[in-house]
């Protein structure tokens, strides 16, 4: 008798310490349990409401389930128990009604105070839009002249098993977006196309980006650091490889990154014009086209040009791609409204676009012979 | 002498009685419809287990390795499709079917040719959605929750097949609903007022009104899908003056009561079990039939928090989380009640009531990381992750599929007339059991960690626990091949005779019908008293 409660008494001390094992670091590791308390104070105050509720659930369940392993022990018909033959009691119900009731509401108090602050988007220091589209996060900053896209860096061939998976593995871009430390960042969220989901674990932001509408979210980090995330709302084929990186900067540092992008966008903007004057050979097109496309089209379209039948079109041996230069320079430009080909006018420089059309005429078969010049790209732009 | 009686009352009725295939076409008989509808739910349970293969076999690794996510997202939307209205709901149609009329007293259901019309459309609605999956692009492929617009706009031509599917299903449960609302209400014995009636009709009939409510927004959703997608309309597209976070208050408005039509008849069913194998009368009845009833009622406010990240006001945040804590208290009621019926009780442990406790134990654990999920900030690092995925399989599988299993344990004999191989069942009990959990627990902690739901392809960190996942997926898949085994053997009538009471604690009326309850029963009502 004694040591079946013993055992009893064990069982309920692990379960109720158990939790308290791998409370959150900063960064996941293999076999890590529980939630990151993240770099924020709203981080932490979400991971100290995880916490509470988690116990309390874990107090409740043993309680449960310790009352129920007692009568499975002691109540069984082999050890000759003849059965009660109470069935109710109003007492007790309103006991078990009222007291769980209470505990709830008590819960709510904190949740609630978290919730308010949570949603508090005024005053804020910087204002960043993020937009969502098939599968890549665009970041715009407000009050700079600073904009860019942000895509999955990781290669494919480590998603394919080629070469060794690196150890951010899915979670790296090309340009993760930076904010700066301290500062009361404010994020409007919307998309493109379908509804995404920006999600940074660490700053415990989840705000979807829901087409036609935007939502606020903010933060403020307190540490410098790397901090990774990924698109949380099913968002189509490429859902899994849409990261989101943030790096947060010290307010001096963050300033001289935005003067830096500032003076890179203005200089690609005179470079894009300088380059309307001029021809490309067929050899750059073709480099930078097929680059642009691996990073553009391939994943609709595919590496090999052949489209999903059913979902996404073939280019291989499409009739625009090889019959129709202006609808071909036309369909990347501006895109087709009602499917899910997006305009690239905003994501492409013109030299991109033309490299990428001239790529398509003429990989896979599609031997047109012909070249598509940045100045082709801009008459259909603007129309000239 | 009964023998002749017997004939002569066969002859007035059934000299036409057809046999073979057409039996079964044509069979108006509430006991031959349950059987199809069990056996069907139990064919759609193994081909979305399957599928639940092919998802875990894809995420055994980090990297792709077997199929390509466009093929693993069709794989996790008709997976979800098929488990919730191809097999965990048309079980429960068929336990109803089978039983309600043997619990109350009647002799078939109220409306025998439209329960067999209920029946017969769903495998064409089954058969249209799989055959989806074999056209050119692919089938359904945005979720079993088909969000705008990646359902319209962005989805393939098939979703027109999808939408019709659906619309069967949709169909079928209503029709099934209004039968079970019609038989309980119209015929029970004399006697048997309301709150006498056992709690597996209570929760059938709260059940069947839930499914009147909210399947007709499931086809006003399906519907206004395949306008946006064919037919140039913009219920979901804000660029017409739509809003696609309107649909999901629409999807949602039917998917939370949706998920309490899949688990009030598991209460019901564990109602039954647990007082016939503790001996002791279920405590607090009443108190179980009001805590059902303000469920089901809950279940109609608590819809948006299903949506915490799409944007909503904080009033619209606050008031979701709190109804959705609220709606606990009355689930908490139920949990304390069977405990307390357990208590003091003389408990054996025959294999329903195996299953019966692995419910209460494990249903509870999906229950209370429900509640977590219902504190709002917490859910914003919840939302969309394993955590999700690993809370909502605690209370669907082994929470409503369980039960499903521990009714069929339970009522297996009354329909064969045979005890059914038991060193099978406990086989099949003990590996569900252990596969199940190493299966969905570890979801908790990689979906803490920040594993995102629906994805073919992950993170390194997650890897070792997805390949715990993995196996206990697919150890969970194979244990269901004994249950195959025990149930082939069942009805080819092998095993030990019983009696009729079967279990010597069970009471009520589908006890006093003989083993294996004849084809036709309380042609006379029985009276209760």
């Amino acid at each position: 008798m004694y040591n079946v409660k013993n055992i009893f008494i064990f069982f309920i001390t692990v379960f109720l310490i158990s939790p308290v094992f791998g409370a959150g670091t900063s960064h996941p590791d293999a076999y890590q349990l529980n939630m990151r308390k993240g770099v924020t104070d709203i981080s932490m105050q979400v991971y100290d409401l995880h916490m509470t509720i988690m116990i309390i659930c874990a107090v409740i369940g043993v309680i449960v389930f310790g009352i129920m392993l007692y009568s499975l022990i002691f109540h069984r018909k082999s050890l000759g128990v003849k059965p009660a033959d109470f069935h109710e009691s109003v007492k007790v119900e309103i006991a078990w009604t009222v007291v769980p009731f209470v505990i709830l509401m008590v819960m709510a108090v904190p949740a609630a105070r978290t919730l308010i602050a949570m949603e508090d988007t005024s005053e804020a220091d910087v204002s960043i839009i993020v937009t969502g589209s098939q599968w890549k996060w665009h970041y715009n900053y407000m009050d700079n002249d600073v904009e860019y896209y942000s895509l999955l860096a990781t290669q494919p061939e480590e998603i394919s098993n080629k070469f060794e998976k690196g150890s951010n593995y899915l979670l790296e871009v090309d340009r993760p977006l930076v904010i700066p430390t301290g500062k009361k960042v404010r994020f409007l969220i919307t998309s493109d196309d379908v509804i995404h989901s920006w999600w940074v674990p660490d700053f415990a932001v989840k705000k979807d980006a829901n087409p036609g509408f935007i939502n606020e979210a903010w933060t403020k980090v307190n540490e410098p650091g790397v901090y990774r995330g990924q698109c949380a709302e099913l968002c189509g084929k490429d859902h899994g490889f849409m990261p989101v990186v943030v790096i947060a900067k010290e307010p001096a540092e963050y300033a001289n990154w935005i003067q830096e992008q500032e003076e890179i966008s203005r200089s690609a903007r005179i470079e894009e014009q300088r380059l309307l004057d001029m021809n490309m050979d067929m050899e750059e097109l073709m480099s930078v086209g097929e680059r642009v496309y691996q990073t553009a089209c391939a994943a609709c379209h595919m590496p090999n040009g052949e489209g999903l039948p059913g979902v996404f079109p073939a280019l291989k041996g499409s009739d625009i791609a090889l019959n129709n230069k202006p609808k071909h320079i036309d369909l990347v430009v501006n895109g087709v409204p009602g499917t899910a080909m997006p305009s690239f006018a905003k994501q492409l420089s013109m030299k991109e676009i033309a490299a990428v059309v001239t790529y398509e005429r003429n990989a896979w078969g599609n031997d047109t012979g012909e070249t598509v010049q940045a100045k082709d790209v801009n008459a259909i732009m603007n129309g000239i | 002498m009964s023998t002749v009686v017997e004939d002569i009352h066969h002859d007035d009725h059934h000299h036409h009685a057809p046999t073979g295939l057409k039996r079964w076409l044509n069979t108006t008989n509430h006991k031959d419809i349950g059987t199809l509808y069990l056996w069907f739910a139990f064919i759609m349970f193994l081909v979305g287990g399957a599928m639940a293969m092919v998802i875990r076999a894809e995420l055994f690794q980090p990297g792709l390795q077997i199929v390509d996510p466009n093929f693993f997202n069709q794989m996790t939307t008709v997976h979800g499709l098929i488990m919730v209205f191809g097999a965990v709901m048309p079980a429960f149609t068929g336990l109803a079917n089978w039983m309600v009329p043997l619990m109350i007293g009647a002799p078939d259901m109220a409306l025998p040719r439209m329960n067999n019309w209920s029946f017969w459309i769903l495998p064409f609605a089954f058969t249209i959605l799989l055959s989806s999956l074999f056209l050119e692009g692919g089938g359904p492929n945005f979720g079993w929750t088909f969000y705008a617009p990646l359902s319209t706009t962005y989805s393939n031509d098939s979703t027109a097949l999808f939408v019709f599917s659906v619309h069967i299903m949709g169909i079928s449960s209503i029709m099934g609903a209004i039968n079970v609302i019609v038989t309980i209400i119209n015929m029970r014995a004399p006697g048997m007022t309301l709150m006498k009636m056992p709690l597996f009709v209570w929760t059938w009939l709260i059940t069947a009104f839930l499914l009147i409510a909210v399947m007709p927004v499931l086809a006003g959703a399906v519907t206004m899908v395949l306008t946006d997608k064919f037919f140039g309309t913009s219920f979901f597209d804000a660029a017409g003056g739509g809003d696609p976070v309107m649909f999901q208050h629409i999807f949602w408005f039917f998917g939370h009561p949706e998920v309490y039509i899949m688990i009030l008849p598991a209460f019901g069913i564990i109602s039954q079990i647990v007082p016939t194998f503790s001996r002791k009368r279920l405590f607090g009845y009443a108190s179980m039939v009001y805590a059902t009833a303000s469920i089901a009622l809950l279940s109609f406010v608590v819809w948006a928090h299903h949506m915490f990240t799409t944007g909503m006001p904080l009033f619209g945040e606050l008031f979701f989380m709190i109804a959705t804590m609220l709606i606990s208290v009355p689930t908490g009621v139920k949990v304390f009640n069977w405990v307390a019926t357990m208590w003091r009780g003389a408990i054996t442990f025959e294999i329903p009531m195996l299953f019966a406790l692995a419910f209460i134990v494990l249903f509870t654990i999906g229950g209370l990381s429900g509640l977590m999920l219902a504190i709002t900030p917490a859910d914003f690092q919840y939302h969309d992750t394993y955590f999700v995925v690993a809370h909502f399989h605690y209370v669907l599988v082994t929470g409503a599929v369980f039960s499903i299993i521990a009714a069929c344990y339970y009522w297996l004999p009354k329909w064969t007339g045979k005890m059914y191989n038991i060193t099978l069942a406990k086989w099949h009990f003990w590996c569900s059991l252990i596969s199940v959990n190493v299966l969905f627990f570890p979801m908790h902690f990689v979906g803490l960690a920040g594993m995102p739901r629906r994805i073919p392809d992950y993170a390194l960190q997650f890897a070792d626990f997805n390949q715990w996942i993995s196996i206990g997926g697919f150890a969970f898949g194979l244990s269901q091949f004994i249950f195959l085994a025990l149930l082939i053997k069942a009805c080819k009538k092998e095993g030990e005779e019983v009696s009729a009471q079967v279990w010597d604690g069970a009471e009520g009326l589908e006890w006093e019908v003989p083993s294996p309850a004849p084809y036709h029963t309380f042609e006379t009502p029985p009276v209760v008293k």
